[in-house]
């Protein structure tokens, strides 16, 4: 474990890019001969303070994010623990034949950490947004998939990929004063969907990264109405806990929520396992319908898809 | 010295026909591979290449995997690999197929296949390298058609940035590619003066000329060096020379008679 007090109030200022690149990696490199290599966004992830206490264990590659990854594995294959920074819509698009050679086929432990995935980046429009990251990336075989609910858990998923030593892809999102979800110090287990609010068996929602936050108040809402919710925080959507997947079925009706594509991310991710099971609960999946957005600020992005906590709450109104 | 290396490469080009051959139907990128030979011997015979995995080794690192046939035969010739390794090339569960796997105590460092990525992931090796103090080289074979690749000059432009003196880039410049001539499919020349302007030490030679290439090798260099090595594909067999047919082939028994007949000094 590296030496980092959990504070969520001084995470949260930070954001999740900040806490981890800020005071995670910081902390880390004090016990790991750790390398950071980002492509131009070193500023922006909040590497200013690594970068100042230890200039030779940083390279920025510029805008070049295919050779970032390429680099990276090539310090990986020397023993180093490379960490690699840049948006996620280009760390994993732009360098997809990178990640699935070198941290897939090659299987180099570098952890990938993408920042400002979904609609983050609200006016820079559609080229900008992440919403098939967790798609492509859980298709390449070796690869674990790391989405945490705020900064807090962002700290906890990069402590969690450093001890485990395996390919890693991180995906961050939102700026700073992201919402609190864990208020206090946790245990992080890998590979489980942890259960964060809410009991009974009426609904069961899985969340992801931003939306955890959305659907705790979406249950909180549907509460008031008489109707029972879980909600289940899918920090790790590979390898996925199929078993608390299954337990699940119990409930009347199952939903899963990202900001990403309905195609392949989250809900496809359950759809799969649930694929198998001779009978199961209707599965409503929430997210991007598979389309390009009409631009605009974060709170207009989720009205348009539907993803406010209110419209979460309403939509899962209609199939109970 | 240059007599023996010119008989390894010989010894080489026979294996490499032998091994085509025996791959039958499944073909191999013969051409690619015949173009490769000196530069091979001449690297493993004064470069001190090394297998043993030490950190500090010296290594070749063969970007263009499609060269890999040629490298198979090479690590036999200088007893890295066995010819029991060697005849799997091709063969069901085989690690030697048409691109090689990443073996580092075979002496197979690099997983290549996909054109630019070795020489990306080269640069994170040299880095590595210069981080730790080490006084080693890092050797890499590129193909003039991988120079189409974009990864390349992202590639190029970080080894100038670091200043990687610790690299050596010899491109195997046989003009050739999967669809023509270069010149015909995507002309990157002047490929001089595109290094020259990253901020590499150039050398332009004979690719074949064993004298050359080992001159080259041996020449100090304070900046990273490139070795723009002019060959042919599909050297030393008449039928292959200069064919585009021949990036990747099926040598059938006929065709197996002539590159050997070629090849021990006579004509088809």
């Amino acid at each position: 474990m590296i030496d980092l007090k959990y504070n969520a109030r001084s995470f949260c200022r930070l954001g999740q890019s900040g806490s981890i690149c800020g005071m995670a990696i910081p902390a880390a490199r004090e016990k790991y001969p750790i390398k950071v290599l980002s492509a131009d966004m070193s500023v922006a992830a909040g590497l200013d303070r690594f970068k100042k206490l230890y200039p030779d264990d940083f390279y920025n590659v510029g805008i070049a994010e295919q050779n970032l990854i390429g680099i990276s594995a090539g310090l990986a294959s020397e023993g180093f623990r490379s960490v690699a920074v840049a948006q996620a819509a280009f760390i994993t698009m732009r360098a997809f034949e990178q990640d699935r050679q070198f941290m897939g086929y090659m299987n180099y432990p570098i952890i990938n950490i993408g920042i400002s995935s979904g609609f983050a980046l609200t006016y820079f429009g559609n080229t900008h947004y992440a919403i098939e990251d967790l798609a492509i990336m859980r298709s390449i075989p070796n690869m674990m998939v790391l989405s945490p609910a705020d900064a807090g858990a962002a700290v906890k998923a990069f402590e969690k990929a450093l001890e485990l030593n395996v390919p890693t892809y991180i995906r961050l999102t939102q700026g700073l004063m992201p919402p609190i979800v864990y208020k206090e110090d946790f245990e992080y287990a890998p590979y489980h969907i942890t259960e964060i609010f809410g009991e009974g068996h009426d609904v069961t929602i899985f969340a992801t990264g931003s939306m955890v936050h959305q659907c705790i108040k979406a249950a909180e809402l549907l509460k008031e109405e008489g109707i029972n919710c879980r909600v289940m925080d899918v920090h790790c959507l590979k390898p996925l806990d199929e078993a608390t997947i299954l337990d699940a079925c119990n409930s009347k009706l199952l939903v899963s929520v990202e900001e990403h594509n309905v195609v392949g991310g989250l809900g496809s991710a359950i759809a799969d396992v649930l694929a198998s099971q001779e009978k199961h609960p209707r599965l409503l999946k929430l997210g991007v319908k598979d389309c390009f957005s009409t631009v605009g600020d974060y709170n207009y992005l989720l009205e348009q898809h539907r993803l406010t906590a209110a419209q979460i709450a309403e939509d899962i109104k209609k199939y109970i | 010295m240059s007599e023996k290396l010119q008989q390894d490469s010989l010894w080489i080009r026979r294996r490499i026909i032998e091994l085509a051959h025996n791959a039958g139907a499944n073909g191999s990128h013969t051409g690619g591979s015949l173009s490769l030979v000196e530069i091979l011997c001449c690297l493993y015979s004064n470069c001190d290449i090394a297998s043993d995995g030490t950190h500090e080794r010296n290594r070749l690192i063969l970007s263009k995997g499609h060269g890999a046939l040629a490298l198979y035969a090479t690590l036999e010739r200088y007893g890295k690999l066995s010819k029991e390794d060697t005849d799997t090339f091709e063969t069901n569960g085989t690690k030697l197929f048409a691109h090689s796997s990443r073996i580092v105590d075979k002496g197979l460092e690099f997983a290549g296949g996909s054109l630019s990525l070795g020489l990306s992931f080269s640069v994170g090796v040299a880095l590595a390298a210069k981080s730790h103090g080490y006084d080693n080289q890092i050797y890499v074979i590129v193909g003039d058609g991988e120079c189409n690749e974009g990864l390349v000059w992202e590639s190029l432009m970080s080894i100038s940035n670091y200043g990687l003196n610790n690299m050596t880039i010899i491109v195997d410049n046989n003009d050739l590619q999967s669809d023509g001539f270069g010149s015909d499919v995507m002309n990157s020349k002047p490929l001089t003066d595109k290094f020259s302007a990253f901020g590499f030490d150039v050398h332009e030679i004979d690719g074949h000329n064993i004298d050359e290439i080992t001159q080259v090798l041996n020449t100090k260099h304070t900046n990273p060096k490139a070795i723009i090595a002019h060959t042919t594909k599909g050297k030393g067999v008449a039928t292959m020379e200069n064919n585009p047919s021949w990036h990747h082939g099926i040598v059938n028994d006929v065709i197996y008679n002539e590159a050997m007949l070629n090849l021990n000094g006579g004509t088809a």
